[in-house]
């Protein structure tokens, strides 16, 4: 066994496929592109010629009534997986998902009716994805019962959820955010599930807990980074699922800590941080919260506003600051370190 | 028109008598309140779910809408699981989640029914394309009315099930309403069948709601569709007799008139079918629906409401 493999975050997606594709014939892969030239960002590269196009197939651009035929080869007995490039696209398939696939079980009161459905679907920030091309509205699908939510932050983590998703047997969203694309991490080469409603405790820490969702678990390290300079241990988790949403974890890392920053991938109202931080309340805990998320506006295309429209690790690391020392003038990192390349490597 | 033997006439019969009068039933018991939910009743339709479903075999699956009694019970659906989820007992078919909109039964291959028009034509299809990509020579029917025309899962399922070549049978039937809006005022013109025959696939349209006819049809694609010549489309003109929702006529709104009515209970196929039989016959299959009906209200009223823990089952399935 080679623990030390290092793979990258779509690698890891693309083995995972491959891997449940191989072991059970019932598993298909649709989606607008996923077997064209380019394969949703390489993730399905090779399959359709590996597998066939009976099992890895476009389709016409009708992202609600081909959510709708996922359903349907679901209750047929097939696990299909349906890729959507931008969850912005996937706005369109909102009624199969959620008056559908999410009811479905519940509505027939459960028996052999279950969907086994896994919804892949891409967000992104930067260079100028703009207005309709960046969203990343999991608290929409956060307020639904019936859905499970994945937004795995390190190769390792998208790889075991990826078939975590695919052997589940109700509907799963797994949201992949373009910007980890970059991010490499040990990943086993066997097969592993990942199991959803347990957070990863990505770096240990003793005087704040950051909670980055998606991209935002990057960030997060990196803000641990340059609070070193100013003497500040901060410990970040990445909750990878957030419905379910282990709770216990944060709770234990903000009861050690006393202070708290969700950085949510998203807009805040009604979103991951007001939910995390309303159950640690409901819990009694002794804590400092704050929030940080999108500008509450439209995400905008030139980069000058981009800049103020999302947290980022220097922003992070310098409301942390002011959370430990509300009676210190403002600090901002001032060195600028190189941390494209922060991953979290391990230890598992 | 073949002539048909009396079993087959007396089958159809059964299945119609047995769908108006537990209908019948139900409207009459409706005031009382012990129904829990919505009620949206076929009567006046029921020569199409009859007449299609005598058309199919076992291993075969119908998807359909919230006016979905006729079909539950035309495919076999069981009777009494079907009055207890209209009684909201714990013993219905989907244990008192669904009520009347969301009728279920897996072994006679009753895929469900929604109360969201147009959302389970997508899902037959996905069907279709798991019956096929299992080498299964089994056909799924996919009921719906003439509001769904208006809804683009319709068109993209028709074209998608046509590039795929699924073996699903589209069969919509037009009673000329959605709600109390006519379907000339939702759309251009009178041309479904030919807005379904340009996504590739035939379509045939039934004008006069003969039960006959719509088996005979339905037999025929079915049998094209079973050997993988790909969907079929089928407009089955109809006339529910009663309001949108509810137990009662509707005539006092003034949407529609009496007389656009009456001309359809004139030529109620269940009177045509009842006329094509003797009376000894007739009182034979009347007695035993009767009491099967009877029996199945009982069961609804004896069976008790789910428990307060039930809320909570059914959201997920554990692997
Ligand atoms: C997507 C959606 N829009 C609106 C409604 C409200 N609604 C319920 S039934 C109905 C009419 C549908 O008419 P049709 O498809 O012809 O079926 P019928 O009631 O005549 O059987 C409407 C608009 C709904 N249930 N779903
Ligand atoms: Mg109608």
């Amino acid at each position: 066994m080679n623990t030390q493999r290092l793979l990258s975050y779509p690698e890891a997606i693309r083995e995972a496929l491959n891997q449940e594709m191989e072991r059970d014939p019932s598993v298909i892969v649709f989606g607008l592109g996923v077997d064209d030239p380019k394969a949703i960002l390489g993730t399905t590269k090779g399959l359709v010629e590996r597998f066939g196009p009976h099992r890895v197939f476009d389709t016409p651009l009708s992202e609600d009534s081909m959510t709708g035929v996922a359903i349907g080869a679901a209750l047929a007995g097939l696990r299909p997986v349906h890729v959507h490039i931008r969850m912005d696209f996937m706005l369109l398939a909102m009624n199969q998902i959620i008056n559908m696939a999410a009811k479905m079980r519940y509505m027939f009161g459960g028996g052999d009716i279950y969907v086994p459905l896994v919804i892949r679907t891409l967000i992104g920030k930067s260079w100028g994805q703009g207005p309709q091309h960046s969203q990343s509205l999991y608290p929409l699908l956060m307020n639904i019962p019936g859905l499970k939510i994945v937004a795995p932050s390190t190769p390792y983590d998208a790889k075991g959820c990826m078939i975590q998703s695919i052997r589940d047997d109700n509907p799963v969203v797994f949201i992949e955010h373009r910007l980890l694309y970059y991010q490499k991490g040990h990943v086993p080469e066997e097969t592993y599930t990942r199991a959803f409603g347990k957070a990863r405790l990505l770096a240990e820490g003793s005087d704040i807990t950051l909670v980055g969702i998606s991209q935002m678990a990057v960030e997060c390290l990196r803000a641990k980074r340059y609070l070193e300079e100013a003497g500040i241990s901060a410990e970040v988790i990445d909750p990878v699922s957030l419905s379910p949403l282990d709770i216990d974890t944060i709770a234990s890392s903000v009861s050690k800590t006393g202070r708290l920053i969700v950085v949510d991938n998203a807009w805040m109202v009604c979103g991951a941080g007001a939910e995390i931080i309303t159950q640690l309340i409901e819990r009694n805990i002794n804590m400092q919260v704050h929030r940080m998320g999108f500008a509450f506006v439209t995400c905008p295309t030139t980069p000058t506003l981009e800049e103020h429209f999302y947290p980022n690790a220097k922003k992070i690391a310098s409301r942390a600051y002011e959370m430990l020392y509300p009676d210190r003038k403002p600090w901002t990192p001032k060195t600028e370190l190189q941390l494209e390349e922060i991953e979290f490597k391990g230890p598992f | 028109m073949k002539t048909f033997d009396t079993a087959f006439i007396e089958r159809l019969y059964r299945s119609m008598y047995l769908i108006r009068r537990v209908e019948e039933e139900i409207a009459r018991i409706y005031p009382t309140d012990k129904i829990k939910s919505p009620v949206h009743l076929s009567i006046g339709q029921e020569a199409v779910s009859v007449g299609i479903c005598e058309a199919l075999r076992d291993g075969d699956v119908v998807f359909g809408t919230y006016r979905g009694h006729a079909m539950y019970l035309a495919k076999g659906g069981d009777l009494k699981k079907m009055i207890a989820e209209l009684y909201g007992k714990i013993t219905g078919c989907a244990r008192g989640k669904g009520g009347s909109m969301h009728l279920i039964d897996t072994e006679k291959g009753v895929m469900g029914t929604s109360a969201i028009v147009g959302t389970t034509i997508p899902i037959s299809v996905g069907y279709a394309y798991g019956l096929k990509y299992n080498g299964s020579d089994s056909v799924v029917v996919s009921f719906f009315g003439d509001g769904a025309i208006d809804e683009g899962a319709f068109h993209e399922s028709l074209n998608f099930a046509a590039l795929k070549k699924l073996p699903v049978l589209f069969v919509c039937e037009n009673n000329f309403y959605a709600i109390h809006s006519h379907h000339l005022s939702r759309h251009h013109s009178d041309n479904i069948c030919e807005r379904a025959a340009s996504y590739g696939m035939p379509a045939e349209k039934i004008e006069d709601g003969d039960i006959f006819r719509i088996y005979e049809s339905a037999g025929k694609h079915i049998e094209a569709i079973r050997q993988g010549k790909g969907p079929v489309f089928l407009e089955c003109i109809t006339c529910r007799w009663k309001e949108h929702v509810g137990p009662n006529d509707d005539f006092h709104l003034g949407y529609r008139s009496e007389k656009e009515v009456a001309c359809w209970k004139e030529k109620d196929q269940l009177t045509r079918l009842r006329n094509l039989l003797s009376s000894n016959n007739v009182s034979v299959i009347e007695n035993e629906v009767e009491q099967e009906i009877k029996d199945a209200f009982e069961f609804a009223e004896k069976s008790p409401f789910p428990e307060g823990v039930v809320l909570y089952e059914d959201v997920f399935k554990e692997s």
